[in-house]
């Protein structure tokens, strides 16, 4: 599959509020190329929220229930089943959320919907911290970055969504990531057609969170995928395949980059860098990268 | 017709059964557990069609009643108490939404510490939620309203949602007989549902999205009207109903025995009930007493009030408490009649925690009011006046 | 929000000569500010196109070039 066969359609449209090098808006245009005009989606309060502007117009050409931070996955499941009523079950439900409203405040509903079994698509595009608000720390905020409740940089690792969201044992979960749109297409094409909850993560690296220049966001992505920051992969059925670069890096085929390459292009990790290099804290996280990926290889090759 | 002997909870299952909602979402929470349990129960034998989500909280089960109303589907839950208050911020959310989601909710004592039994504080502390709030002194009134509140929420004039209350174990565990009309004509009362707008691929809209000052101010008052509209339509309804069933609680408002009061009580829910006994025991002894039982606290019937504050002052139970401040009964009963009439008004607070108010409590309150041994409000069965 | 190209600080243009038709630019675009046209060859829209420069970015064979929206005097 090459990018020139991806759909024409547009679903996102010009004209929205989303910054300039927005992740969110690159993802959710191919995502709603992969699934099309049969969907419906449902949006809590994130910075997709605000993108959709202002009443009496939106920027989404699929409708969009709104919902609390907290509620997006338990909405959907309300969703799901008034169209399963109505014999609507080849629509999508799509529950769209930050990784605020997924891994903490939204993480209660998230598990309460994939152990009932929901028939829907849970995507958590993850930038790593509340963006919408205003950068404040979330659970998927990395050791060391800075954000404003964080001032001095993070003092914890972030959480292993994925993991958490494996031991639901759900029918499909992946990672993903923006700066590989055919992994996404190929990903969100495949959740579409298994019934059952599916949950993908996108890693959405986000201009004034991350603090890098605008037009980098889809370096900051494979960079993310290169230093092992984030890994691509797939789970069908509970049997774990990895894509791309990071196939390759957990194979022992492409040496992992030091972590520092990807943290140092990013004005939230400059503590440890400016005025000094903080080693201590940069080996930390490299050796929390590197158990991360001996655990991948001991489960998963 | 059939009768059920039955207990308010399984009453109150059977109408939500047969009023076909599609989409159920619901969580437990005592003493609200055999209500969502009795559902279940139909859900096994079949005659429950719809769709029962066993949701993770209260929270969840409102967000999940709002994603399948906004899809298009009649909802219902149940809670009570802290569940209740766990969904506050949907509560105000599908009221804003413009959703007519049908609610019954279980009048239980907020904790700390833990107290099943009744009191109002739950459900009076969503007052605000732009929630219409019926309350119900039977369990034949609580299948009838039920029914009826389908009807009311879905009214093009209204669609908000509608929470129906009834007491903790009182009403909830106790069994009383209620008359079940044949699903058919349940049907014929209320027809499926037709929403006015839905979640729709084919007309693709942002619910909800950020909106200005001007158009919110709209908003608001549109839910405004739309609860004044409900003033009319509440007792319209319960006319149908009882043209159609013989059965008939009253409208906003139950007068009993008001004709020639020169006082009139106002209670609600359980004491409400007990209160026919206490005018009953005052009439025999020659008080001009009647009880106008609050059924709608939202809308809050103020015409009515100053209806009946032509002709007799009122006393006032309120099982509730704002504190540092008033019952709310009490205090929005006064604030009805403020410069629209001469009556006078007596408070008292009683039942909180689940106390049992039973009707000779209820007469020696009013023979208070009466022989102006309170003048103002009391918290019954504390010594000092307030 | 209408026409978010008057956010633009820094402008793109397409060096049609150089494109090779990857089409990078039209899908990693966040706007959808990259129109694709039935040949595949790319227009932007300048009415919406935010002047990001992710375009540029991607382009493996610096067929965008980004300069300022405000003409230098």
């Amino acid at each position: 599959m090459a990018i020139k066969d991806l759909p024409r359609e547009e679903y996102v449209m010009m004209g929205n509020a989303a910054c300039p090098g927005c992740p969110a808006t690159m993802a959710l245009r191919t995502v709603l190329k992969a699934l099309g005009k049969k969907t419906i989606m449902t949006v809590p309060a994130c910075c997709t929220a605000v993108i959709q502007s202002l009443y009496p117009y939106t920027s989404f050409k699929v409708p969009i229930m709104n919902i609390a931070f907290e509620a997006a996955a338990a909405g959907a499941s309300g969703i799901e089943a008034s169209l399963k009523k109505q014999g609507k079950e080849d629509y999508t439900v799509l529950a769209w959320a930050g990784d605020g409203g997924t891994y903490d405040i939204g993480i209660q509903a998230l598990s309460g919907a994939l152990e009932r079994g929901t028939n829907f698509l849970y995507i958590c595009y993850n930038n790593q911290i509340y963006s919408n608000t205003g950068i404040q720390r979330s659970g998927a905020t990395p050791m060391g970055a800075w954000t404003t409740t964080t001032v001095g940089g993070k003092t914890e690792f972030r959480k292993e969504m994925g993991e958490i969201i494996r031991a639901h044992h759900i029918p499909y979960a992946a990672q993903a990531s923006i700066s590989q749109p055919l992994d996404l297409f190929k990903k969100v094409s495949k959740a579409k057609s298994i019934k059952g909850p599916k949950y993908i993560e996108i890693l959405a690296p986000c201009p004034p969170g991350w603090r890098f220049s605008m037009d980098k966001t889809v370096e900051m992505g494979d960079l993310a995928i290169e230093t092992g920051a984030w890994a691509l992969y797939e789970s069908i059925e509970d049997v774990v395949t990895f894509q791309g670069k990071s196939k390759l890096i957990l194979e022992g085929k492409l040496k992992r980059k030091p972590i520092e390459d990807w943290m140092k292009w990013q004005g939230r990790f400059r503590p440890l860098f400016i005025p000094s290099r903080d080693e201590e804290r940069i080996n930390q996280i490299q050796h929390h990268t590197d158990n991360l990926w001996e655990r991948y290889q001991k489960e998963f090759l | 017709m059939k009768v059920m002997i039955d207990t308010g909870n399984y009453i109150a299952a059977k109408a939500a059964v047969m009023a076909r909602p599609e989409v159920v979402a619901a969580y437990p929470i005592t003493p609200q557990t055999t209500l969502v349990e009795g559902i279940a129960n139909y859900v096994a034998k079949g005659e429950f069609k719809g769709e029962y989500i066993c949701v993770e909280s209260e929270h969840s089960a409102m967000a999940a009643c709002i994603g399948a109303c906004e899809a298009g589907s009649r909802v219902f839950t149940a809670t009570s108490s802290h569940g209740l208050l766990l969904m506050h911020e949907m509560l105000h959310w599908a009221a804003l939404a413009r959703l007519p989601i049908v609610m019954s909710n279980i009048n239980r004592v907020i904790g700390p510490g833990w107290n099943i039994w009744a009191d109002e504080n739950d459900s009076i502390s969503q007052r605000d939620t732009g929630w219409i709030q019926l309350y119900c002194s039977s369990n034949q009134e609580i299948f009838d309203t039920i029914i009826q509140s389908f009807k009311l929420a879905e009214d093009a004039k209204i669609v908000l949602p509608v929470m129906i209350n009834h007491n903790a174990f009182i009403l909830s565990h106790t069994s009383m007989p209620a008359y079940i009309p044949e699903q058919e004509e349940i049907d014929e009362f209320l027809p499926s549902y037709n929403p006015k707008w839905k979640l729709d691929i084919d007309n693709p809209v942002s619910h909800g999205n950020i909106i200005g000052t001007e158009y919110y101010e709209k908003l608001r008052k549109a839910m405004q009207d739309a609860q004044e509209q409900a003033k009319y339509l509440i007792p319209k309804i319960a006319k149908d109903w009882q043209k159609r069933f013989d059965r008939y609680h009253g409208g906003l408002l139950e007068e009993y025995r008001c004709e020639d009061a020169e006082y009139i009580l106002v209670s609600m829910g359980a004491i409400g009930a007990e209160s026919k006994v206490a005018i009953d025991e005052l009439r025999s002894k020659g008080k001009k007493i009647g009880l106008a039982r609050l059924r709608s606290f939202r809308p809050f019937p103020s015409e009515e009030f100053i209806r009946l504050g032509k002709q007799a002052d009122f006393i006032v139970i309120d099982r509730n408490i704002s504190i540092g401040s008033e019952g709310a009964v009490f205090n929005e009963l006064k604030a009805a009649l403020y410069q629209k009439s001469d009556a006078h008004v007596i408070g008292f607070i009683a039942g909180l925690g689940g106390k049992d108010v039973p009707y000779w409590d209820i007469e020696t309150m009013c023979m208070k009011a009466i022989t102006k041994k309170t003048k103002n409000m009391e918290w019954f069965g504390f010594t000092e006046e307030v | 929000m209408g026409k978010t190209g008057s956010w633009r600080v820094f402008r793109p243009t397409l060096l049609k000569d150089k494109c090779v038709k990857c089409l990078r630019c039209w899908i990693f675009c966040p706007e959808g500010s990259i129109i694709r046209n039935k040949d595949d060859t790319v227009e932007i829209n300048y009415d919406y196109c935010k002047g990001c420069g992710v375009c540029a970015n991607v382009c493996k064979v610096k067929a965008i070039e980004m300069d300022r929206e405000a003409k230098k005097k």
